[in-house]
């Protein structure tokens, strides 16, 4: 059952920006697996008992009982900060989940597959590059990431030196504020030439996922529908300022 | 008791002041709560009714309500969510104002608003010097995030019994619960009963 | 412009009431007709609970108050939902 919390102990963490950290935690009763693009509901209890809880999406396939999420710190939060700044390995907290069969990926299609993160809004994408790679998919995927600077960007690495099974995923960096010098593309938010450009034909008929902020979600969409692309194949992840539900 | 997170203490949640009700913390900011897409109301378009048990009705346009007697109430508030907010100000007129046009022995009210948002009380909560239809804060025109281009203001009670984009007010002999109270809030809502759910 | 979600987001709380996953229903709206993923509602969180509305009439869909160990579930506008029962 997805519905009951599970404890979970931080196994390892790496820095993944300034401002973003993975933590690899392992779920101490079992994990059930999870398809990529599924989210976790998080916990957090004090010692007095007062408890915060927020949604983070999965980013990476589970290893085992061990399952990654990446967390972007939100100024000012409650549960970010912790898990971003305070939480070492041997901390526990509890994790809900998987959830949500709609914002997924199935690596036994070989459909193309057009993604668009902004932000934080790259990690469940990710997953899904993780999960083709792993399943050895051959399936055409396009990955149009915006971030704001070269210095907020996710999985970096791993995204500019590809590995061997990446091949047939094309990755485009959209920096909406500040660009590395050299970069042809002015800073500016994602819009419909970038979709255009960078994204796939309507005509192959891709699966969508779109994933950011409610602003670039909603930008991302309305050039997808405008260049033809069937809405019932565009897959949205909106989250707010607070990063889940309060 | 659960897992608990080492070290995680939480945004510290309840403040030591004899203003502030129990369970609440105070906030400097005017957060924006929402359950629904904010309505875009023009003043020209703006009405304001009152129904009341017999199915008469009194309807004020913008320039007829600004033209009644304006009172500045100057108020703490307390949102269901935990935070209460101090010595706000606000512009508007008073429900005793509007009431007096109208020919009622109600015992409740229902109030309703662009979007379909309804809440209910007793209508001796909105007499008496309690609840205004509010059109400024602080001094200026009320924004359509926090409810304009008016709102009602009960700041006794929890503050979703302050219907933002207010259209009207139904009077009835009976209580009818509104969008919130149907949903697990409390018919009535003191917070300093703290009288948040529904049995509490 | 108000921020909503996507009903993906009531994922966690559904799954507490429900045994399948109903994000990943087909939903046809009683009002308007409206056929679409579950998923696609939009969802208000900034409030009191969580409130889910059809994207196309605005429609309440389901209102959702959690205290504590207690938990208010209002599917008045609901309308039909499709449920594979994988």
């Amino acid at each position: 059952m997805p519905g009951h919390w599970r404890p979970a102990v931080l196994v390892g963490a790496r820095a993944e920006s300034p401002t973003a950290r993975t933590l690899v935690l392992k779920a101490e009763e079992g994990w059930p697996g999870h398809r990529p693009g599924q989210h976790v509901d998080v916990r957090l209890t004090a010692e007095d008992g007062y408890t915060a809880q927020r949604s983070y999406s999965l980013a990476a396939p589970a290893v085992g009982d061990t399952v990654e999420i990446t967390v972007q710190r939100v100024p000012g939060g409650e549960v970010s900060p912790y898990l971003v700044d305070e939480m070492a390995e041997g901390d526990r907290l509890e994790v809900r989940g998987p959830l949500g069969g709609w914002f997924v990926w199935d690596p036994a299609s070989t459909d193309p597959v057009a993604l668009f993160g902004g932000g934080a809004g790259v990690v469940p994408l990710m997953c899904m590059v993780r999960a083709r790679r792993a399943a050895r998919s051959r399936a055409l995927f396009r990955l149009v990431y915006s971030v704001r600077a070269p210095d907020g960007l996710l999985y970096r690495a791993e995204l500019r030196e590809r590995a061997p099974g990446d091949a047939g995923l094309d990755v485009f960096l959209a920096y909406t504020r500040t660009a590395p010098e050299g970069t042809p593309r002015a800073p500016a938010r994602v819009g419909v030439a970038d979709v255009n450009t960078h994204g796939l034909p309507a005509e192959f008929g891709p699966m969508c996922f779109v994933c950011g902020p409610t602003g670039f979600v909603e930008a991302v969409a309305d050039a997808l529908v405008a260049l033809g692309h069937d809405p019932g194949r565009i897959r949205t992840e909106r989250f707010g300022a607070s990063g889940g539900p309060r | 008791m659960g897992i608990i997170s080492r070290g995680f203490g939480g945004r510290r949640r309840t403040a030591e002041d004899a203003r502030v009700p129990p369970g609440q913390y105070l906030t400097d900011g005017f957060p924006v709560l929402s359950a629904g897409p904010t309505p875009r109301v023009t003043e020209e378009d703006w009405r304001f009714s009152i129904t009341s048990e017999a199915g008469d009705t009194v309807t004020w346009t913008w320039e007829e309500f600004l033209a009644l007697p304006q009172e500045r109430p100057h108020t703490d508030i307390h949102c269901v969510t935990r935070w209460s907010k101090l010595d706000t100000e606000w512009t508007g007129v008073g429900l005793d104002t509007l009431l007096e046009s109208v020919d009622t022995a109600a015992d409740f009210a229902l109030a309703y608003s662009h979007g379909g948002y309804t809440t209910n009380l007793p209508l001796e909560d909105l007499a008496g010097g309690q609840a205004w239809v509010v059109h400024a804060f602080g001094g200026e025109p009320l924004a359509p995030e926090h409810g304009g281009p008016a709102r009602l203001l009960v700041p006794h009670l929890y503050f979703w019994k302050s219907a933002k984009w207010i259209k009207g007010v139904r009077l009835l002999d009976h209580d009818e619960p509104g969008f919130w109270e149907q949903a697990g809030y409390h018919p009535y809502g003191d917070p300093w009963r703290e009288q948040r759910y529904w049995g509490d | 412009m108000t921020e909503y979600l996507d009903a993906n987001a009531l994922a966690g709380a559904l799954s507490e009431v429900f045994s399948v996953d109903l994000t990943s229903s087909w939903r046809r709206c009683s009002v308007c007709g409206h056929t679409g993923a579950f998923a696609e509602l939009h969802v208000y969180t900034d409030c009191p609970g969580q409130v889910a509305r059809c994207p196309s009439c605005q429609t309440v869909v389901l209102r959702l108050v959690r205290s504590g160990d207690t938990l208010w579930l209002d599917l008045g506008g609901t309308g039909c939902l499709r449920v594979e029962l994988r």
